[in-house]
């Protein structure tokens, strides 16, 4: 137990580097799923053809090597990022984005073309009758698979402990390498650490989903 | 009635063909609606009807002919589209409130999105129009809270909220409970005697009789006949009627 006092900063800043991944990750690929979604349901061609073609790109390319692309790869057209954190938010919104896109096109498919039409009808246009009418019931039908989109994002966030960014997983490792007789505490803290931030936002989920269900 | 042709256009509908792939479901449309008049269509199921009335707002595209509102061609899309679908007032056979949405919402969200208007002026306003047909009491429920015939009202009152020149029904009581479709049919009546301009999908007979001064009878696609509705009904000209009206009249 000493020892996990001891080390309580480092597992701390671990937590927190694990959280905001996740967060800002989470909220990039939300708005970025969402406009694609958009795109992909929009009447004009070219857009559809553009989000069908990221989503696909994206949804099957493995998350690591996007975060090589993104850390390694663009070096060689000289870019770069600011940081290796920064990279990471990048690869991991930018992969995450292709999910949420599909979760949120699955939820704008099951409002009723009804709902869109009276929109029309009444001289809403496209981005009107999507923001003012569809996409709010869309979301509400979605939160469940956003969940578990946002799920395996938080666990997703570990792969950048191998491009130099200290998470949970960057202490996992330091720590049982330094420490191989206290590994089972070491891994006991750090799957704690991850499962504060899965069930935590699990039981989220289910009270957003309670409290926006719609009557029909 | 007799058939009022005030000899003032407001929808025109010249030439229209639609296909639906290979299916021809408008064919060689035409058909005139004076300001003030209401119309009547009927026809068999699948006989396009509601294809017609859709196009008037182009909600359905068409492929061939012109189809003009006020002397304006449709606008194939954007914002002049939805400015001139602003002008069409449209009622649903399945109602289509906004789920998400209060009574009151429903039918302050267009004044306040598409024509700009403050949200207290269009709350007044709605409330007029909930009470005129007669769910002023509901504003504050959602539409699942309603019955049928309570939510059609709705939507006839959210379709008026925009003041529109022209009224389309695509069979407004068919979805509705037997006891719930005269409520419904008493506020078109009165809207009818008040002047606007209507298109009714119906097979409601009785509706046809006390409102209609025209009745367009479809079958596969074409305007069978066309006549005022004591004529159509006592002695329509074209045998597909005839048979059509007695398989309507002996159900
Ligand atoms: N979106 C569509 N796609 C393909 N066929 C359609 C579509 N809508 C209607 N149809 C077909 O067009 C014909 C006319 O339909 P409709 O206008 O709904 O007839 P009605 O309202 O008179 O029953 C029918 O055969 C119907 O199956
Ligand atoms: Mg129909």
């Amino acid at each position: 137990m000493s020892f996990l006092v001891d080390n309580f900063t480092l597992l701390r800043d671990g937590f927190l580097t694990t959280l905001s991944l996740a967060l800002l990750s989470g909220l990039l690929a939300l708005l970025l799923g969402t406009v694609l979604a958009a795109m992909r349901v929009s009447p004009v061609l070219a857009l559809r053809g553009l989000a069908t073609f990221y989503v696909e790109a994206f949804r099957n390319t493995p998350l690591t090597v996007i975060f090589f692309f993104l850390v390694f790869g663009i070096v060689y057209i000289d870019l770069q990022f600011p940081t290796k954190f920064v990279a990471a938010v990048a690869a991991l919104s930018l992969y995450t984005a292709a999910f949420v896109c599909e979760a949120v096109r699955s939820g704008i498919n099951s409002v009723s073309t009804g709902q869109a039409e009276a929109a029309r009808a009444l001289g809403l246009d496209f981005r009107q009758s999507l923001t003012t009418i569809v996409l709010p019931q869309a979301f509400r039908t979605v939160i469940p698979p956003l969940g578990n989109v946002w799920i395996a994002l938080a666990k997703n966030t570990s792969i950048a402990a191998g491009f130099a960014v200290t998470d949970l997983t960057a202490v996992l490792s330091r720590l049982a390498n330094a420490n191989g007789d206290q590994i089972l505490a070491v891994f006991a803290a750090v799957v704690a650490a991850y499962l504060i931030i899965t069930l935590s936002s699990a039981w989220g989920f289910s009270v957003l989903e309670r409290k926006l269900a719609i009557v029909r | 009635m007799t058939d009022v042709q005030t000899g003032d256009p407001l929808v025109r509908l010249s030439g229209v063909n639609k296909w639906f792939g290979s299916l021809h479901v408008l064919q060689d449309v035409d058909l005139t609606i004076d300001r003030g008049e209401v119309v009547v269509v009927i026809g068999p199921s699948g006989s396009g009807k509601s294809t017609l009335c859709r196009t008037i707002n182009r909600l359905e595209s068409i492929e061939q002919g012109e189809i003009t509102i006020d002397g304006v061609k449709l606008p194939e899309e954007g914002k002049a589209l939805a400015a001139l679908r602003s002008d069409v007032g449209m009622v649903f056979q399945s109602f289509n409130l906004f789920a998400h949405k209060t009574i009151l919402e429903n039918v302050t969200l267009g004044p306040v999105k598409v024509r700009g208007k403050s949200k207290a002026e269009a709350e007044k306003r709605a409330r007029e129009l909930l009470d005129r047909v007669g769910v002023g009491h509901q504003a504050d429920k959602v539409p699942a809270q309603l019955s049928g015939g309570q939510q059609q009202r709705v939507a006839i009152a959210r379709a008026l909220a925009m003041d529109p020149k022209v009224m389309l029904f695509d069979e407004p009581t068919s979805a509705l409970d037997p006891e719930m479709i005269n409520e419904v049919l008493e506020v078109m009546v009165s809207l009818a005697r008040d002047g606007m301009t209507m298109v009714v999908v119906t097979h409601e007979m009785g509706f046809a009789r006390r409102a209609a001064n025209r009745v367009v009878f479809m079958d596969a696609g074409r305007i069978v006949e066309a006549s005022d509705p004591e004529t159509f009904f006592t002695a329509p000209s074209s045998d597909r009627a005839k048979d059509f009206l007695s398989k309507i009249l002996n159900h």
